[in-house]
């Protein structure tokens, strides 16, 4: 008989372990993970879709639906793009096949990428699994939740200023943005070119390093690519004896955090301490201070030249029209939603004749800046920590209509992603009943160092990934699906309606 | 007052790489239509370029030419705008820091070299073919539909910027010869305007002779020869001093040059500037070539054909010096007069006869050509004709036509002369009244009546004597 697979706990690792040792078929550990789909997507809507059948005998994975997979329609969660089937893989979905990883399904998504919530995508918001009234982030909200709930051991995002970190810490998992350069992006349907970087969300620091060891180093199709300077370790061991940790006043203090989440991430540092490390204070005044702004000029730039091949000529949909300009101008009206819409106005505005010194050319200065700061940091501290959210999960609909208010979301994950280095957000603790992400930002290529002290970490707060609403009030044990899940069609437990 | 012209052109060039500027799809002519394509140059959601890295290295060599300052730090940008032919909506272009700056081209005259300034060479991406079908123009306007071949979208092209320099269209058609010969000679295109692998944009303005003002200028477009470049500036130039004379203003415009009408029509009447919203391409990482890569590029240079002119110059003249060097032809003369040809006569020869016979100039065995050269007045002349239009044959030996000596003998000829003399008493009076041109009429009517057997230097002697006997 096969054996009972409990997905909401099992780690990519124990899968692989269990398909090495025989104890499960590739074929039995898919059906497993397609029956949480089954059952648990229709409220979670982290799927745009799921494929029946795939290659590779390995553990299953999902793919953000900005990841151009051959053969399998690519939308980035937009309508113009609804229909589109890319006729070549992705260097990140070539390398998961490589590996053997089978492919699940195309995970929901913000517009383009755009958004911390998945509500600009095209096909409906994606639900938080902890509450499902509240949103799991974004952009990459549906690989976050996917995770999360189940649905996926392990899936890739693609994070352009917090669209991996953000939504795993509103999931309570673990999400890697790498340093920019050690993924390829050759096939990632693009936002902002000189930020966008495609990285692993799984349940531990471990299936993260694992993950990220299939897809990084240097890709011939993309110029911005580099070998790894040292191979991906496994996290191992608890000890952060002689780590200098920095704890940025700005990104801990800002205007904003919530005091529960402020309080979790305190705690973590200092268990941090407790294991060894040094922890110190330091500063980032202007990377905080001008990094959204400076994120919001330079990235609708970009975006509103790499979205300018959207003119329905060649694929995705095409509104008719009597001369080219027409058809151009019907089909971008039609296919694009505000969210782009807006962004590619901010950034045919800031490039423009007259405006680029003072928008785009200052942005770019400011960058520069910015660099420099948290290159100055390194110089005293290993690592860098802080939130990863300012706040827990929001409500559906609470920021749709205030485009600045959801740009906040972000305004923690940005300063790192414009330097071009590397963030790993870790689940710290609760506030409210909901998941608190704990950022720790690393030097360029600092990878290994974010899994050393991530999975430290990680083992000394022992958080449990499953959401309440799901824990039965025995121990979970490892091997068993949990009597309740998905058995409440409202998807809440007795206890949280109370 | 007399009016100087200030031209400056823009030249672009197919590189003649294997695969495209960005992608590793062949470049080539005459394939199926979009046939030669791939995700990154039909522009498909993801797909990234990458840098041709022979198409750098030409770049740099012909910046080398060019006498550029080489870029060690050059930046490619995106283009903005919204064409069918564009697929990416932005062509990748270097702008603001491209590889070559600030070189100049010899251009010998008789007055000395002139220098021609080249403000910048740098790299760029062609765009798709259109065929616009239906309509009367074969323009968009009219047409019932568009067809896109983007088989040459992404093909490399080197941009060359000239200076204001250029003072007369001979000066712009000589310029762009010598350019053109240079491209070749670097082995980097094949630059043939008829094939639209060489294209030339001319900037034309006039201005009071001894000014030194810029006045508004403008563009002409779609000349496909270097005769119609030359009549187009011709044209527009005449145009312009027309305009400020009789008290107008000469708008910035574009005009296309109709070579069949010589009328220039304007391009497109631009309602607004153009803001192509250029920014560094975020894709690609800087060009920043070795100083080994560059000095191995600088020993690769051949003697280039602006010195070899010079060269020449000295031992023919410069118009056949330039003649010889611009047609790739002075190899072979060379190698004719280490054959023993005469210089000149065959320099006469190689560039008049086999020019016009067409004929490849490496095709032919330079020992065979001194051979039929020396002995051009010893064999008839139609058999002197046949053997250079056999030239470029492989294996071609002058041994047959050697053997065809021409009537020489005065004997034989002198009665033939009389002969025609005699029968054309209008024509004999005329040459004698003062007509001297009508000596090749006698002639020719001799070889006629030899059936060009006869060797002509005889016969015109022959001719002369008599008609200047008294």
């Amino acid at each position: 008989m096969a054996p009972v697979i409990d997905t909401l706990r099992l780690t990519a690792e124990e899968a692989a372990t269990l398909l090495e040792g025989g104890e499960v078929s590739a074929g039995e550990l898919r059906a497993a993970y397609l029956d949480a789909i089954a059952e648990r997507d229709p409220q979670l809507h982290c799927f745009l879709k799921t494929v029946d059948e795939s290659e590779g005998d390995g553990v299953p994975i999902a793919l953000k639906d900005v990841i151009s997979t051959k053969g399998v329609e690519t939308t980035a969660g937009s309508k113009i793009l609804s229909g589109y089937v890319p006729v070549f893989d992705s260097t990140v979905a070539a390398r998961c096949k490589d590996a053997g990883l089978q492919l699940l399904g195309k995970t929901n998504t913000d517009e383009f990428a755009m958004g911390s919530s998945t509500e600009n995508s095209a096909f409906g918001p994606s639900r938080n699994p902890w509450d499902p009234t509240r949103v799991p982030g974004g952009s990459g909200g549906g690989s976050a939740a996917a995770v999360t709930a189940g649905m996926a051991p392990w899936a890739l995002g693609s994070d352009t200023g917090g669209s991996i970190k953000q939504p795993s810490a509103l999931c309570g998992n673990v999400g890697l943005r790498p340093t920019y350069g050690s993924v390829s992006r050759y096939g990632i349907v693009a936002f902002a070119s000189s930020l966008d970087q495609v990285g692993p969300v799984a349940k531990t620091v471990r299936d993260a390093a694992l993950l990220y060891s299939i897809i990084a180093g240097r890709d011939r199709c993309d110029s911005t690519t580099a070998e790894l300077p040292e191979p991906v370790r496994l996290p191992e061991g608890d000890s952060l004896a002689g780590l200098r940790i920095g704890v940025p006043t700005e990104l801990n203090e800002a205007e904003g955090i919530e005091p529960g989440v402020r309080e979790a991430v305190r705690k973590a540092i200092e268990l941090a301490e407790g294991l060894g490390a040094e922890v110190g204070e330091c500063s980032l005044p202007r990377s905080v201070r001008y990094g959204l702004p400076c994120y919001y000029l330079i990235a609708p730039a970009e975006a509103s030249s790499n979205l300018s091949r959207y003119d329905g000529v060649r694929f995705g949909i095409r509104a008719e029209g009597e001369s080219y300009q027409e058809l151009v101008e019907r089909t971008r009206d039609e296919g694009f939603g505000d969210e782009p819409k807006r962004r590619i106005m901010l950034g045919t505005y800031a490039l423009s004749a007259g405006y680029y010194d003072a928008f785009y050319g200052q942005a770019q200065k400011v960058r520069t800046l910015i660099i420099d700061e948290h290159r100055e940091a390194f110089d005293r501290f290993d690592v860098l920590a802080c939130p990863t959210s300012p706040t827990v999960a929001f409500p559906i609909g609470e920021r749709a209509a205030d485009p600045l208010a959801m740009y906040a979301s972000d305004l923690l994950t940005i300063p790192s992603c414009l330097a071009g280095l590397p963030g790993l957000s870790i689940p710290c603790g609760l506030s409210d009943r909901l998941p608190v992400g704990l950022q720790l930002i690393g030097p360029q290529f600092g990878e290994n160092l974010l899994f050393r002290v991530g999975h430290a970490l990680e083992e000394a707060i022992g958080f449990d990934t499953v959401p309440l609403r799901w824990r039965t009030r025995s121990d979970p044990v490892r091997g068993q699906i949990p009597a309740r899940v998905g058995s409440d069609p409202t998807g809440l437990t007795p206890e949280e309606t109370v | 007052m007399t009016w100087e012209p200030v031209i400056g052109l823009e030249v672009h060039a197919h590189l003649k790489t294997r695969t495209k500027m960005f992608c590793r799809c062949a470049v080539g002519f005459g394939a199926e239509p979009n046939t030669q394509t791939c995700p990154v140059c039909l522009a498909f959601p993801g797909a990234l370029p990458v840098v041709n890295r022979t198409a750098v290295e030409w770049t740099i060599k012909l910046g080398l030419a060019l006498d550029c300052k080489i870029a060690e730090h050059a930046v490619f940008s995106r283009k903005n705008y919204f064409y069918f032919d564009n697929p990416k909506g932005y062509q990748i272009s270097q702008y603001d820091l491209p590889s070559c700056m600030n070189g100049k081209m010899i251009l010998p005259t008789a007055e000395g070299n002139r220098a021609i300034g080249i403000v910048r060479a740098h790299i760029e991406e062609d765009a798709a073919k259109t065929v616009h079908v239906g309509g009367r123009t074969g323009r968009i306007r009219g047409a019932d539909y568009s067809l896109v071949d983007f088989n040459r979208g992404g093909t490399p092209l080197v941009e060359i910027v000239t200076a204001p320099d250029i003072r007369s269209a001979e000066e712009a058609k000589r310029f762009l010869q010598l350019l053109r010969q240079t491209i070749v000679e670097l082995g980097i295109s094949d630059a043939e305007m008829e094939k639209g692998t060489l294209r030339v944009d001319a900037n034309v303005s006039v201005r009071p002779e001894g000014s030194d003002e810029l006045r508004t200028r403008t563009e002409l477009k779609n000349m496909n020869s270097f005769n119609f470049v030359a009549r187009g500036i011709d044209a527009e130039i005449a145009r312009q001093i027309e305009v400020w004379e009789s008290g107008g203003e000469v708008r910035q415009e574009t005009y296309d040059f109709d070579a069949t009408t010589g009328a220039l029509t304007p391009h497109r009447a631009k309602e607004e500037a153009d803001d192509y919203r250029y920014f560094p391409e975020p894709d690609l990482v800087p060009v920043e070539p070795p100083v080994e890569l560059v000095e191995r590029l600088r020993a690769e240079l051949p003697e280039l054909p602006a010195a070899r002119i010079r060269r020449l110059e000295a031992e023919l003249d410069l118009d056949r010096a330039i003649v010889l060097v611009t047609g790739g032809l002075d190899r072979l003369w060379a190698d004719s007069v280490a054959e023993g040809a005469d210089k000149i006569a065959v320099a006469n020869v190689i560039a008049n006869n086999l020019v016009g016979a067409g004929i490849d100039p490496d095709a032919v065995s330079a020992k065979e050509l001194a051979r039929l050269v020396k002995a051009r007045d010893r064999i008839p002349r139609f058999v002197f004709d046949e053997a250079i239009a056999k030239l470029g044959e492989p294996g071609f030996s002058a041994d047959p036509y050697l053997a065809q000596e021409a009537v020489s003998d005065e004997a034989e000829l002198e009665p033939i002369v009389a002969r025609i003399l005699e029968a054309n008493p209008g024509q004999v009076a005329a040459y004698r009244g003062g007509k001297d041109g009508l000596l090749g009429f006698f002639v020719g009517q001799v070889m006629k009546e030899t059936g060009g057997k006869a060797n002509a230097r005889v016969v015109s002697e022959l001719v002369r004597a008599r008609l200047n006997a008294p």
